[in-house]
């Protein structure tokens, strides 16, 4: 073989591989028009949000594929965007409900049907109640916000109707009802899977859904694809208009945002804030951003042990960080300012701005009259699962500590090991985000401020006038004591800082110009039935 | 020959069950607590003691391990906690999708690197030779993911040429019958030309760049063993007698410079696999490569286990055929020695 006869087959050889990428078929153009592409970085481990370590996908898969009794209604946001509104509760399997000082009585919709074709009876509602505060972990924790702990208080009257006894009254009760946590399962199609070790049939409904939703499950790959198809027979709302649904997992950022920009696929959350700013300025795309309700980015101190146990030290922090430049250059503007308000506490809203702002002479003259004036050492930690923003936000608070006499070192954690060593509240300080899904300054308070101290409270900070506000704001008797109350805790937790709010996220998603009726929702999922694909 | 595969696959057997001690163990010395990632967000100690005794993580080590092992007698991977099904489902499921672009790789990386090998040996010095020198130079100093972000960018996004990104198959193509795993020739022997077409056209750009990464040492190990052999004194003593030029290089010469070239292929195809992972994440390749690396991100010990364990029952078998060819290749290289 000559040279020439070398060099031509190998520019074949090579040639043929790139070709093999032009186009498909043609005849895919019909199925495309009704179907909707998703695409995110994660996929759901779970169709069974009971499940123990369900994902937030998974989450939404179980959003589209079950009902719950109630849902909410809707609203229009600052921008004119369709928002969840959770003073509005509306039917979904229940056709009405009667709510007594004791007791709340709801009637199920006539011809409600699960995917098999089985109706909808009150049995199946308090067999999944009752799996609900059972199988513990999250769904446990989840119904007990709403006071519904016991077995005993869900009652099948008769086929159609069904009663939650209360064990006490609790403003959380009802909201707490159309979170995604109270789904209505099969339960004649899943007990036949139950088995004496696994009475709830945790095992079968990992991986098979038995809901009675707008979407039917119709392919679960997990880690790659889910693929719904649409519950003709609905009863829970108005006829979706999309009537397929794939969803795809792209880990690669820069894929999600290729495949988006060429067309391929429809809608996306995930992508770094920097990718939502330049697609939203190229106009290709629609760009919703919402801030997520009741969340903040924040840096926390240890209070339990010095330097930060000293309020000095800490409101020198606070008037030493760089809030401005994280907004411009980690944002990249998509998020709210939680900084530099001119009159703080004006009203029992949350989350608000509190007053600190960048201003290194106070922060000097705060450091100089504390136990450090001459600065001290620390680490302050980040979660690597959120690198993309957390990252940035240490490098820039590195810096500007810098300033004031405070050396730090990042000390970045691995996902895996995150909760973990939150859990042990070792950290001297450390950035991190929290929200509530149930959108009350109080709800937001107890998880993060009170002394009881739980997970979210990762600053240790134990304070009794702040634990009797937020406990008085819980239970509140009229409106006027739970404002007041709520302006003492919000007050309070400016004033001795036990960690500093930075930003509100949004919560960003982007879509084709053709995809209309996005909503946002609590859970910060995509909901199916409400889209509709021109 | 049977005997002697017999007697190879029992010399096997320390290595694997080293394997099984090694992963068992780096997978609890890994940093993260499984039973707290799982346990959710709002987990109360309690809850996390709980999730942890339902795993059965509350056992001691030793305790851990016997069941592990009694677990794997009765071919039981355990369950992998990210996606919520049983490990070896999973990887039955997936390895055909990393072998599938792992041997496609390949295949690419033979058909450009042997002849560029042979030319750059029977053309020592001349320009083809130094262009082979930066292929592979090149080819081998390229991260694979940046390959693979690169590739994406100019085939899909800028020359619109390639389809999306997005794993074995478009999304509206549904994948042909199970008979081997291998889409494309599941369609091929289902006579589903269309899919096979379109699987292939997902197939080229993960190849291609795992491909690319293979060129060097292919390229490299030709030219050096090609070079040795057409200086050796046979090759003289062909070129004395008048035989034809084409002849001299492929009877004489390359059929001698064949052996070492296996060697490396059989090294790179191992390496080739686990350089699978990037290139599985960069393109959403459902294979096991990238099942492995998201277990591992959230400390959930059973796919890592599970894959480590295929892995090294891959290689064993891997390195039995290579020495099957050695003794197709070269009659002199007994099996038995």
């Amino acid at each position: 073989m000559k040279r020439r006869e070398f060099l031509k087959s190998s520019a074949a050889v090579a040639a043929g591989v790139a070709i093999g990428g032009v186009p498909w078929n043609g005849a895919l153009g019909q199925a495309r028009k009704d179907t909707l592409l998703a695409i995110s970085e994660n996929g759901p481990n779970s169709l069974d949000i009971h499940g123990v370590g369900t994902n937030r996908p998974g989450y939404e898969a179980s959003w589209n594929s079950y009902d719950r009794l109630v849902t909410f209604g809707v609203k229009k946001d600052g921008q004119g965007n369709d928002h969840y509104d959770y003073t509005k509760i509306e039917p979904e399997l229940a056709e009405d409900w009667t709510v007594t000082d004791g007791s709340a009585t709801f009637r199920l919709k006539r011809g409600a049907k699960f995917h098999d074709g089985t109706p909808v009876t009150a049995a199946d509602v308090k067999w999944s109640f009752d799996r609900a505060v059972t199988v513990g972990g999250f769904p446990t924790f989840q119904m007990k916000a709403g006071s519904l702990e016991k077995p005993e208080q869900f009652v099948a009257v008769d086929d159609r109707t069904f009663r939650i006894d209360f064990l006490r009254r609790d403003k959380l009760t009802m909201p707490d009802l159309g979170v995604p946590v109270p789904v209505i399962i099969n339960s004649g199609l899943a007990r036949k899977h139950a088995t004496a070790a696994d009475p709830w049939a945790m095992d079968w409904l990992r991986t098979n859904e038995a809901g009675s939703g707008a979407y039917r499950v119709e392919r679960f790959q997990p880690g790659t694809e889910l693929v719904f198809q649409r519950n003709d027979d609905w009863v829970g709302g108005p006829k979706p208009k999309i009537q397929r649904v794939v969803w795809r997992v792209v880990p690669q950022a820069g894929n999600r945002r290729a495949l988006l920009e060429r067309g391929d696929a429809d809608v996306s959350f995930d992508l770094p804030s920097k990718d939502f700013t330049e697609l939203a300025a190229s106009k290709k795309l629609t760009i919703v951003g919402t801030p997520v309700e009741n969340a903040l980015q924040y840096i926390a101190f240890n209070v339990t042990r010095p330097p930060f146990d000293d309020v000095k030290v800490r409101q020198a922090v606070a008037w030493a960080l760089p809030y401005q430049a994280i907004m411009d250059s980690v944002m990249f503007g998509r998020a709210l300012p939680m900084f530099g308000a001119a009159k703080p506490v004006a009203d029992a809203s949350w989350p608000q701005a509190h007053g600190y702002a960048t201003d290194l002479g106070k922060a000097k003259a705060l450091m100089a009259a504390s136990p450090f004036p001459n600065g001290f050492e620390t680490t302050l930690s980040f979660d690597l699962g959120l690198a993309g923003v957390n990252e940035p936000i240490c490098v820039l608070v590195q810096e500007s500590l810098a300033r004031i006499g405070i050396k730090l070192t990042i000390n970045k954690i691995p996902g895996a090991n995150w909760r973990n060593e939150l859990l042990k509240k070792q950290l001297p300080m450390l950035t991190n985000t929290f929200g509530g899904w149930l959108n009350f300054p109080d709800y937001f308070f107890f998880w993060a401020y009170h002394g009881q101290n739980a997970v979210f409270n990762t600053m240790a900070y134990q304070n009794p006038r702040m634990d009797k506000a937020i406990d008085l704001a819980r239970f509140a008797p009229d409106a006027a004591t739970y404002e007041a109350s709520v302006k003492e805790f919000v007050g309070l937790a400016f004033e001795e800082v036990p960690r500093i709010p930075l930003f509100q996220p949004y919560l960003n998603v982007a879509m084709q110009k053709n995809v209309t009726g996005y909503r946002y929702w609590f859970h910060r999922q995509l909901d199916y039935r409400q889209l509709a694909k021109a | 020959m049977l005997a002697m595969i017999g007697r190879r696959l029992l010399a096997a057997l320390p290595s694997i069950a080293g394997v099984i001690v090694v992963t068992f163990l780096l997978t609890r010395l890994l940093p993260g607590d499984p039973a707290a990632y799982f346990a959710g967000p709002a987990a109360t100690p309690q809850a996390i003691e709980e999730v942890r005794a339902r795993l059965g993580l509350d056992r001691s080590v030793p305790a851990q391990f016997v069941g592990y092992l009694g677990d794997l007698a009765r071919g039981d991977f355990g369950l992998s906690l990210t996606t919520g099904l049983p490990v070896l489902r999973e990887l039955i499921n997936r390895l055909p999708a990393s072998l599938e672009l792992t041997l496609a790789g390949l295949l690419f990386a033979v058909a450009v690197a042997v002849p560029l090998g042979i030319l750059a040996a029977v053309r020592a010095g001349s320009w083809i030779d130094h262009a082979t020198r930066i292929v592979a130079t090149a080819g081998v100093s390229l991260p694979t993911f940046f390959t693979g972000l690169l590739l994406v960018h100019v085939f899909y996004s800028v020359l619109q040429v390639a389809p999306a990104p997005m794993g074995r198959l478009d999304v509206f193509a549904s994948p042909p019958p199970h008979i081997t795993g291998l889409y494309i020739v599941d369609a091929l022997l289902t006579g589903d030309a269309a899919t096979a077409w379109a699987a292939l056209a997902q197939l080229a750009l993960p190849a291609l760049t795992l491909g690319i990464f293979a060129l060097a040492p292919l390229a490299r190990m030709t030219r050096a063993a090609m070079l040795s052999a057409l200086g050796s004194d046979f090759v003289r003593a062909a070129r004395a007698s008048g035989l034809s030029r084409s002849r001299i290089v492929w009877v004489y010469a390359f059929r001698n410079a064949l052996l070492p070239v296996l060697t490396t292929l059989g090294m790179v195809f191992s390496f080739l696999l686990g350089a699978n992972v990037l290139v599985e994440k960069v393109f959403a390749w459902p294979g096991i490569g990238s099942y492995a690396i998201e277990a591992l991100i959230v400390s959930d010990y059973a796919p890592v286990q599970g894959f480590v364990l295929t892995m090294a029952l891959l290689y064993v078998l891997l390195n039995l055929v290579i020495d099957i060819l050695y003794g197709i290749v070269d009659p002199r290289v007994k099996l038995e020695s």
